[in-house]
């Protein structure tokens, strides 16, 4: 277990190492001078002399490099043009909003997505099964803002239910303040739980075809209790390693949705920064997100591990 | 054997009625697209003041939009764009991800190499490399396709590889390399012959998601440029009018459900028609 822990954190250190590369580079192959692109068109030539020199951008790209891996490693991301605050705090600020929209989306996607598929796969073949797999299929096939548009134009505009934009914080509005998030939630749930739908229909359907399951059937052990004991319990284990995939994806996935209600999160605030050229602030969150991303996938493979012992043997 | 081919492949669409209708949407998507001059009851672009935000009826069926231009015309004129995004984003993947995957299980060694590469963009969430992209691209049709293609690129190699890696290892292409059989001969004989029906899946999933993918580039402003007629398009400027008029909402997006559910359903009965043994190289998504 420790040498397979130690080999996939090194895997996924290597991979981080590359990809730190790409997010570096990212702000020298934009066209134009990353100096212009930093202080913006209004610079004097004495304040991009200064610049270059205080940033280091007349040394060898190698150097470059490993300075700003060195500062990122001090949680110095850079500083935002926009709003001249350091980075990793204008981040920071957006993670109230994007963590518990990724929550409250993944709490929908599990009562939802697994229950519903679990009957599905249940009534194998039947009409039943056909039309909650289609439905799962159509949902998948809808662009979120579209859903997100509508749920605002239904829950909001008509029905007056659920505010139709913002998110004030809930530290300084109290708990009530997630009756922001419902819709936006939602619209964020609805293609994420037909994946998870789909996912333990077709987990169970994989399991209920192994032999044990055969051989408790055939001991004469009651048709549901095969079901909760042995294909449910085996079937969980891959949705479980889902949803930490699915979380990860949640974060960028929502720049769209939190575009739609306008809410103060970090999605919302790459979009932003592509419109004002704030690249400082796209370069961070690209980093933050993907290591995020990759560090949600360690866990998750390593977690698989431990909960089920047969993988070691294969 | 020509016709026995065919008739398989026709089988899965004639078993699943469902399937069969999403394969008859496509082709009117498909004729729409080719025909649009001629289909269009008016010009897309034709602005008209006095006729703005009209709900649907008996001369726009569709309504009209804040300028008064015709939503029917522009809906019909928008599936090219979608065809055009949706075609380029696969030819961009097969063509980048098929050589490098088959390259890659071929040739071990530097195929490793490659396949690191992979998994380091595989790190980007696909929507977040798209923007990265277009940041450093600038906003354009052909960067769009290129964009979203690059997260496709990704999945494609690693199927390809995957496939390549078995048909490697089956007897029939061992027995043809020890006859002294060449590499090009090989893949040429071999494995391109066996790619086509998984690949046949992987581009109709593909499109499916390019269509939502460019949807979404397109809504937040970062896609096709605003004076081009496409679904996304259209209804991120319908945003701000949804109260007053939701029929500008409901047709561009619906025609986005309607061509991305057909292509999951085209996929998924491909898939149940493909050989049992590369099925499980098909995640959920494709």
């Amino acid at each position: 277990m420790w040498t397979y822990a130690l080999k996939r954190a090194g895997t996924t250190a290597v991979t981080l190492l590359a990809a730190s590369v790409l997010i570096f580079a990212f702000i020298h192959i934009i066209p134009g001078d990353p100096i212009y692109v930093l202080l913006g068109d209004t610079a004097t030539p004495d304040q991009i002399d200064a610049l270059r020199h205080q940033l280091g951008l007349d040394q060898p790209i190698i150097l470059q490099y490993l300075t700003w891996v060195g500062h990122v490693l001090e949680g110095d991301l850079g500083r935002s043009i926009f709003f001249q605050a350091p980075v990793l705090s204008v981040i920071a600020d957006g993670a109230e909003t994007s963590v518990l929209l990724a929550t409250m989306t993944m709490i929908w996607v599990t009562i939802i997505g697994v229950p519903i598929g679990m009957v599905a796969a249940v009534r194998h073949g039947t009409w039943l099964d056909q039309g909650l797999s289609g439905a799962a299929m159509l949902m998948a096939s809808v662009p979120t803002f579209w859903v997100g548009l509508y749920l605002i134009l239904v829950f909001a505009a008509w029905l007056g239910w659920f505010p139709s934009s913002g998110y004030p914080s809930i530290f300084e509005g109290g708990i009530v303040n997630l009756r922001y998030l419902v819709l936006p939630s939602l619209t964020l749930a609805a293609p994420n739980a037909a994946l998870i739908l789909r996912l333990t229909r077709a987990s169970m359907l994989d399991v209920s075809r192994e032999d044990y399951v055969r051989t408790a059937r055939a001991k004469g052990i009651r048709p549901w209790q095969v079901v909760r004991r042995h294909i449910l319990r085996n079937a969980l284990l891959t949705v479980v390693s889902a949803f930490g995939f699915t979380f990860a994806a949640l974060l960028s996935e929502a720049v769209v949705t939190e575009t739609v209600f306008a809410l103060p999160g970090i999605g919302r605030l790459v979009v932003q920064s592509i419109l004002r050229r704030d690249y400082p602030v796209i370069q961070g969150v690209i980093l933050v997100i993907v290591v995020v991303y990759l560090l949600i996938n360690l866990l998750v493979d390593l977690s698989y591990r431990l909960l089920d012992p047969r993988v070691e043997l294969q | 054997m020509r016709r026995a081919g065919a008739i398989l492949w026709l089988k899965p669409f004639v078993a699943r009625p469902i399937a069969l209708a999403g394969l008859g949407i496509l082709l009117a998507t498909l004729l729409a697209a080719a025909f649009a001059r001629w289909l269009a009851p008016y010009d897309p672009y034709a602005i008209d003041p006095l006729i703005r935000l009209t709900p649907p009826n008996g001369a726009h069926w569709f309504g009209t939009d804040q300028f008064g231009r015709d939503t029917l015309s522009r809906v019909i004129h928008s599936a090219r764009m979608a065809l055009l995004i949706g075609s380029g984003v696969v030819a961009f993947a097969l063509a980048t991800g098929v050589p490098i995957g088959v390259f890659s299980a071929l040739f071990p060694r530097l195929g490793h190499v490659l396949m690191r590469v992979v998994d380091v963009l595989m790190a980007f969430p696909a929507l977040l490399l798209a923007l990265g992209l277009i940041v450093v691209l600038g906003p354009s049709v052909a960067n769009a396709i290129l964009a979203i293609g690059v997260g496709y690129m990704t999945t494609t190699t690693r199927i390809v590889y995957g496939l390549t890696l078995r048909l490697r290892a089956e007897t029939y292409v061992e027995a043809s390399r020890s006859m002294g059989a060449g590499t090009l001969w090989l893949i040429g004989k071999h494995i391109l012959p066996n790619l086509v029906s998984p690949l046949l899946v992987q581009a109709s999933f593909v499109f499916a998601f390019a269509q939502l993918g460019a949807a979404s580039l397109d809504f937040l402003g970062l896609g096709a440029p605003p004076e081009i007629p496409s679904w996304g398009n259209m209804l991120a400027e319908s945003r701000t009018f949804i109260t007053r008029a939701p029929w500008l909402l409901f047709f561009p997006g619906m025609m986005i459900v309607a061509t991305a559910f057909s292509l999951n359903l085209v996929g998924d009965a491909l898939r149940d028609r493909l050989d049992p043994r590369f099925r499980q190289v098909f995640g959920e998504k494709g």
